[in-house]
């Protein structure tokens, strides 16, 4: 790589040519206030808060744009510097709400942290604010434009990471909004709910809907069994909103958080993405024998249910029909768990934490009532789940660990993998290749489907059998094999699709900010919790065993059938 | 998507309410930085720029219908509602404003019953303010269609548009 030398705040540094005067500066553990960059999104240049004094430049420069040159003299923080990053943030301010102390995201927003690094203590401009009705009209995200400094990330976050493209800046100058076309609210517009723009942005511009009030009014309502179940991302990153390091594993404390919080059984989902498993692989083994539509695409995800839904509905009979665990799970707990434990099922309120804003969404869907009311009542996100501890007061890193009820909390490596992207398949074939085969894998682990590459291919022999399997996350490498699948050129048999950047570790509803490292140490963490446990095949779960056994019968029976399947329909929107 | 042809929201019938489009979009297929000229030749077929005019356009032109909607806010010479069959241009630039150009504006709203930027329900009217349209010496002055109407005054504004109803 070709580099140049450049002196920054008096340190010369070498950097490579094509790098950006913000990126030399981070380089050199200079730390440059940024709000309408990203570092995984193209840059914008928009804000003017990452300005620096570039010798021999005619004016201050925007530091996220600003190309490196040989022999560039660069100062970070000069009283020009400070004075100029300060009006911004002053001007920036001018129109904002002023009610930081009851905003969804006091002390954990962009806007607040600059406004009070730069010590800004009195805005000097007054004038017109900008005002705006909400959009709260779908089950998962609010949207509130008087927050909007209008940086730009959604509006990139949805077109380039997702190739969604709801939003795009409307009208202009001071009428300037981000807005999904013909300002229609995100319910109309072609919005999969998967919550990528809530994730980066700023401020509190787009939130998750938040239902912990629900939640907490039913675990205070002494009528009510209240039951949980937590997916498997939400274990390695709630850590993050309770002061803990990216990456920490903090299963046990967070069952004991629960329990503090009055929940009267503690599940898991990893448990119904064991039982998910034994449904989807043997719909996998029976399209591949019985010359089914292939290749198969997995249907854990619900903002991928609703992108193919949206925009690809010519291509639905290609969703496995197998329901996500959480519907799965909530399917179960009124009925298999109700008669199990005698307890009505309308006295049960069924509620998951899940680090996604999209199964929300889901869980309203009106076929998943399938055990004769609403399968799961409330889904929280794992950020909902953080402000709910904090709110009750729980010294979460001093919390003992505590184990998950049984027999709905008893899961296997398998099930806990699906909270990364390649999971779903590695999951799948471990246990269909013994399915297929008849015997015992002699290694598990199929490497070949992790990691954070968009897309990923594999070949897998299974028996006599040889599957050719990709695993696809972010709903633009999606459309790539969508659109393979449409032109005929998809050879494959098999295809795991999340829609969120590292599958559901970055979920839009986990802590944020979040970036490729913290991910990537989110993905760590769930395959050391796989490697971790002693059963890491869904088909030796013993309490999924006997639920077949003793309940449901076999995979793909009538009774799976009835309460563990679903079916999908196109959605006219946008 | 295919289903845009069914749901037309300006009366025109399925494929028939689209001819003029298609004949646009065709003469601008694979031509770079179309949009504008196809969304200008789009308001002139059709007086406005209608919701499934834009989608038809997206889709045709493999634009995201967010992006369209982007740039036809962006510029003033774009509508996205209808417009009536007459425009008024109400001048409120400055030899106006100093001669009682707000009271004109005012007058007319009254008479019509909706506000500047708006529309009658008859499509009759359509309202706009403008910031200057070089006739200082005429002030108050405002422009209905092609004709230029000087030296106004709230009074004689009814007299006016009974020339257009």
């Amino acid at each position: 790589m070709e580099m140049v030398n450049i002196t920054i705040d008096g340190k010369k540094i070498q950097v490579p040519k094509t790098a950006t005067v913000l990126e030399a500066a981070q380089s050199a553990g200079i730390t440059v206030p940024t709000l309408c960059y990203h570092p995984e999104l193209r840059p914008e240049g928009a804000c003017r808060v990452c300005m620096v004094e570039v010798e021999g430049a005619r004016s201050l420069v925007a530091s996220c744009v600003y190309p490196v040159n040989e022999g560039m003299v660069v100062r970070t923080s000069t009283a020009a510097v400070r004075d100029a990053r300060k009006t911004v943030v002053e001007l920036l301010l001018a129109n904002h709400p002023q009610d930081c102390l009851s905003c969804q995201r006091n002390l954990n927003c962009e806007l607040q942290t600059i406004a009070a690094d730069l010590g800004i203590r009195k805005i000097r401009f007054e004038g017109e604010k900008k005002h705006y009705p909400l959009d709260a009209n779908n089950p998962s995200l609010v949207r509130d434009q008087d927050k909007c400094i209008l940086c730009g990330r959604c509006i990139r976050a949805c077109s380039e990471r997702q190739g969604v493209h709801v939003y795009s800046f409307v009208n202009r100058g001071f009428n300037t909004t981000v807005s999904p076309a013909f300002n229609e609210g995100l319910e109309e517009a072609p919005c999969t709910f998967c919550g990528q723009c809530a994730s980066v942005c700023p401020t509190a511009a787009i939130v998750e809907k938040d239902d912990t009030a629900a939640v907490w009014a039913a675990l205070s309502d002494p009528k009510k069994h209240v039951v949980v179940q937590t997916a498997p991302a939400v274990r390695v990153a709630l850590g993050e909103a309770l002061g803990m390091g990216p990456g920490s594993i903090v299963t046990g404390k967070m069952v004991a958080a629960l329990r503090r919080l009055g929940f009267d059984r503690v599940f898991d989902t990893d448990f119904s993405a064991d039982l998910t498993i034994l449904e989807e692989g043997n719909e996998l083994i029976e399209r591949l024998s019985h010359n089914g539509k292939l290749p198969m695409i997995t249907s854990c995800s619900p903002g991928w249910v609703n992108f193919i839904e949206i925009l690809y509905p010519d291509l639905l009979d290609h969703l496995s029909t197998a329901k996500s665990p959480q519907q799965m799970f909530g399917a179960l707990v009124k009925t298999y768990y109700a008669e199990k434990t005698g307890i009505d099922p309308k006295d049960i309120v069924s509620v998951s934490i899940m680090p996604c804003t999209a199964k929300k969404a889901e869980a309203v869907r009106p076929e998943m009532k399938s055990s004769g009311y609403q399968d799961v009542d409330f889904v929280l996100t794992t950020r909902e789940l953080g402000r709910m501890i904090r709110e009750a007061g729980l010294d979460f890193e001093k919390l003992a660990k505590e184990e998950f009820d049984a027999p709905l909390g008893i899961s296997t490596g398998a099930g806990v993998i699906f909270g990364a992207t390649g999971g779903v398949m590695e999951a799948a074939l471990r246990t269909v290749a013994e399915v297929v085969t008849g015997k015992p894998l002699d290694c598990i682990d199929f490497h070949g489907v992790r990691g954070l590459t968009g897309i990923k291919e594999a070949e897998v022999e299974l028996g006599d059998l040889k599957v050719k399997v990709a695993v696809a996350h972010t709903l633009a490498n999606a459309r790539m094999l969508l659109d393979k699948i449409r032109a005929g050129e998809a050879d494959y048999q098999f295809i795991e699709v999340m829609a969120c950047p590292g599958g559901c570790i970055g979920g839009g509803g986990q802590p944020v900010p979040v970036c490729a490292d913290i991910r990537q140490k989110r993905v760590d963490a769930i395959y050391d919790c796989d490697q971790c446990s002693t059963l890491r095949k869904s088909h030796d779960n013993p309490a999924v065993k006997e639920l077949y056994d003793t309940w449901l019968g076999k995979p793909l029976g009538e009774k799976s059938h009835k309460l563990l399947h679903t079916h999908y329909h196109p959605q006219e929107r946008g | 998507m295919s289903n845009t042809e069914k749901k037309c929201c300006c009366g025109g019938n399925d494929g028939k309410h689209f001819a003029q489009l298609d004949e646009i979009l065709v003469k601008y297929q694979g031509v770079k930085g179309a949009l504008i000229p196809v969304l200008q030749e789009a308001q002139n077929a059709y007086g406005y720029l209608p919701k499934d005019v834009v989608k038809r356009i997206a889709e045709k032109m493999n634009i995201p219908a967010s992006q369209i909607y982007g740039v036809a806010t962006f510029y003033a010479q774009f509508h996205l509602n209808p417009r009536g069959r007459n425009i008024i241009r109400v001048c409120q630039g400055t030899a106006c404003h100093v001669r009682g150009a707000k009271a004109v504006l005012k007058a007319i709203e009254d008479q019509l019953q909706i506000a500047a930027g708006q529309t009658t329900p008859d499509l009759q009217f359509t309202i706009e303010t403008v910031a200057c349209i070089g006739a200082c010496g005429l002030a108050p002055v405002m422009m209905i269609n092609d004709d230029t109407h000087g030296r106004l005054t709230p009074a004689i504004v009814p007299e006016i548009l009974k020339k257009y109803s």
